[in-house]
């Protein structure tokens, strides 16, 4: 379910890889600059772009104007401040309900997988022991299988538990994030020297002290990148809470957005469709915000390892 | 699934070490397994079970042993939902893997201006969520607020509103790419920058041009990242369900609770309490997703040979 993004994500690597390869392909000749090339790469760029802007732009217009002016500028008052205001008193404030939701989703869910994977990568990278290939296959095999095919039996599943409609049935299944712990078992592979290991061992340090005092600050930069695209995952997640939650006081932001747009169409409801646009761009800025801030992060995470062959 | 076919080496432990972390591993390991037990592994064993009975209002419930299979395998609705992803991902995933691709090796060439920020706008769609995604793009396709309206109006053309034609299947993919190019980019241009100096340096003293570099280093080098990319490309199509969903609201007469197979184990189940027969179809939707990635892979893996 929540997994889907994270088989996605790239190995990490050390950073000290991708330190020497670059200082390997910078002494190479610098290419001549093409302008066709890049008119042709910012094509791409604006499409990119352009839903975004629209919008920021939209996002300040009232109910009225957006039906009666063009998508990508301003029009008639600047009601950027008013819909924000909307947004998050309507209905009594569930608005700002949602986003601590989703908050709770992220930090326990995301928070929680990328503790497991931390653990889990760290004991199968550096440790021996019985049924450890059985482990491997297991996960392995279990990551080729489509969400779908778990998500009704899931279901049935947590409502004999009496957990449905409950924050337990997102955060539960946001636990796992099997690729994430394919990562921390690459990434901890390499980042821990097993001289180190043993030399903590030999010290008399328990496997516990050896984990926390010597192998977890090399093991930062993987936590970080697991962590960003769990949080993407569990932020972004839609179809696991559709089917958990009935009960709107539970909803994370993107069912609650959904829901706020449907209301347009079941009858007697008010179509609110500027406090769903505005409503979208403070669901995504917070994500946006924390990808430009980690920058560094993600892109080398991304950069130096990439996919093995 | 070539990168989770090579786990790293399991390093070479010492005899005192491997005595003393027999078990000492599953202090590590085990959390995660039993949670993942409790959710990936109990699901899928509940999921086979429930596919081999049937609830009906009168006489409960009875075992069936495959009949429920024999209903799929039958079922035009089902086949109509995997036609459509089939179609879907035979036009969606090569169109956007080719652009991420390109993107890839322009910012790659190191002939663009600005490329640090052109990696990073194409890569930001992908943190916007699915659901504000098909949102935003539904509102733009609307004839009513739309751009397809303004465009309309502007040019005096007559677009019909893409969510209530034939393009509306194109119009969720053109939703799908746009979330996902971006990303897809990253990975090959991550690949890309792996791929020893040494044999640009040799092409170039052989005297290849730009074209014959890319054609014959930059793609075979980065065949492992294209061949995943395009697996999980795959199952992503096959899963397909938030964007259908999501515009159903806008477009209900065009989005049927078939619409997708993923939509219909949705709606048999939701809708129709049918849990069953939507555990079966969720089966075999698994089956057929991993027979393809698995083909997929055979097939990447013996180019390479």
């Amino acid at each position: 379910m929540s997994t889907n993004v994270l088989m996605n994500a790239p190995t990490v690597r050390p950073r000290h890889t991708r330190a020497r390869l670059r200082s390997r392909r910078t002494s190479h000749a610098r290419p001549t600059r093409s302008v066709l090339l890049t008119v042709l790469t910012a094509l791409v760029g604006i499409y990119a772009l352009v839903p975004l802007v629209w919008l920021l732009f939209n996002a300040t217009k009232t109910q009225p104007d957006l039906f009666s002016s063009f998508g990508l500028w301003f029009s008639g008052d600047f009601a950027l401040w008013d819909n924000i205001v909307g947004v998050l008193t309507y209905d009594g404030g569930v608005f700002v309900r949602w986003f601590g939701n989703t908050l709770l989703y992220v930090v326990a869910g995301a928070g929680g997988a990328t503790l497991l994977a931390l653990l889990g990568g760290y004991g199968l990278a550096k440790f021996n022991f019985t049924g450890k290939r059985a482990v491997f296959a297991v996960v392995i095999g279990a990551v080729a299988v489509p969400g779908t095919a778990l998500a009704v039996p899931t279901f049935l599943m947590f409502a004999n538990m009496g957990l449905t409609n409950t924050p337990w049935s997102v955060i539960i299944p946001s636990l796992i994030s099997p690729f994430g712990l394919y990562l921390m078992w690459t990434f901890a592979a390499d980042a821990v020297p097993d001289e180190i290991m043993e030399a903590a061992r030999i010290d008399g340090a328990s496997e516990a002290r050896t984990f926390f005092q010597v192998a977890l600050p090399m093991l930062a930069p993987g936590i970080v990148t697991v962590l960003l695209f769990t949080v993407v995952a569990t932020w972004n997640n839609y179809f696991l809470p559709l089917i958990m939650l009935r009960d709107p006081d539970w909803y994370p932001l993107t069912l609650g957005l959904n829901a706020w747009n449907e209301q347009a169409t079941t009858a007697g409801g008010e179509a609110i469709f500027n406090l769903v646009i505005t409503g979208s761009l403070i669901t995504i800025l917070p994500l946006i915000a924390v990808f430009l801030l980690l920058q560094r992060y993600w892109q080398s995470g991304l950069a130096a390892g990439s996919v093995k062959e | 699934m070539t990168t989770l076919a090579s786990p790293p080496a399991v390093p070479k432990i010492q005899g005192r070490m491997r005595r003393r972390s027999r078990w000492a591993g599953w202090g590590f390991v085990g959390p995660f397994m039993a949670v993942f037990a409790l959710v990936f592994l109990a699901p899928i064993v509940y999921s086979l079970y429930l596919s081999l009975f049937q609830t009906q209002l009168v006489g409960g419930t009875s075992f069936v042993g495959l009949d429920n299979y024999a209903r799929a395998l039958g079922d035009p609705q089902f086949w109509d939902g995997v036609g459509r992803v089939t179609l879907f991902l035979l036009v969606q995933v090569p169109v956007m893997l080719g652009i991420s691709l390109l993107v890839a090796l322009a910012i790659d060439s190191g002939r663009l201006y600005g490329r640090d920020f052109f990696r990073l706008t194409i890569f930001l769609p992908y943190a916007v969520p699915g659901v504000v995604a098909a949102l935003m793009w539904g509102f733009m396709y609307g004839d009513r607020f739309g751009l397809v309206g303004n465009f309309n109006d502007l040019f005096g053309t007559s677009i019909p509103d893409p969510l209530a034609s034939v393009l509306l299947l194109p119009a969720i993919g053109n939703i799908v790419t746009w979330q996902f190019v971006g990303y897809n980019m990253l990975i090959f241009y991550s690949a890309l920058r792996v791929v020893p100096v040494s044999l640009y340096e040799a092409a170039e003293i052989d005297g290849a041009g730009p074209w014959r570099v890319i054609s014959a280093i930059k793609v075979p080098a980065i065949r492992g990242a294209l061949v995943v990319a395009t697996i999980f490309s795959i199952i992503g199509s096959f899963q397909l369900f938030n964007e259908p969903s999501i515009l159903q609201s806008l477009s209900p007469n065009y989005i049927s609770t078939h619409y997708t197979p993923n939509l219909y184990a949705y709606s048999l189940s939701f809708s129709g309490q049918q849990y069953n027969y939507s555990a079966t179809v969720a089966i075999i939707m698994g089956v057929l997703t991993m027979l393809v990635a698995y083909a997929v892979q055979l097939r990447g893996m013996r180019k390479e040979a």
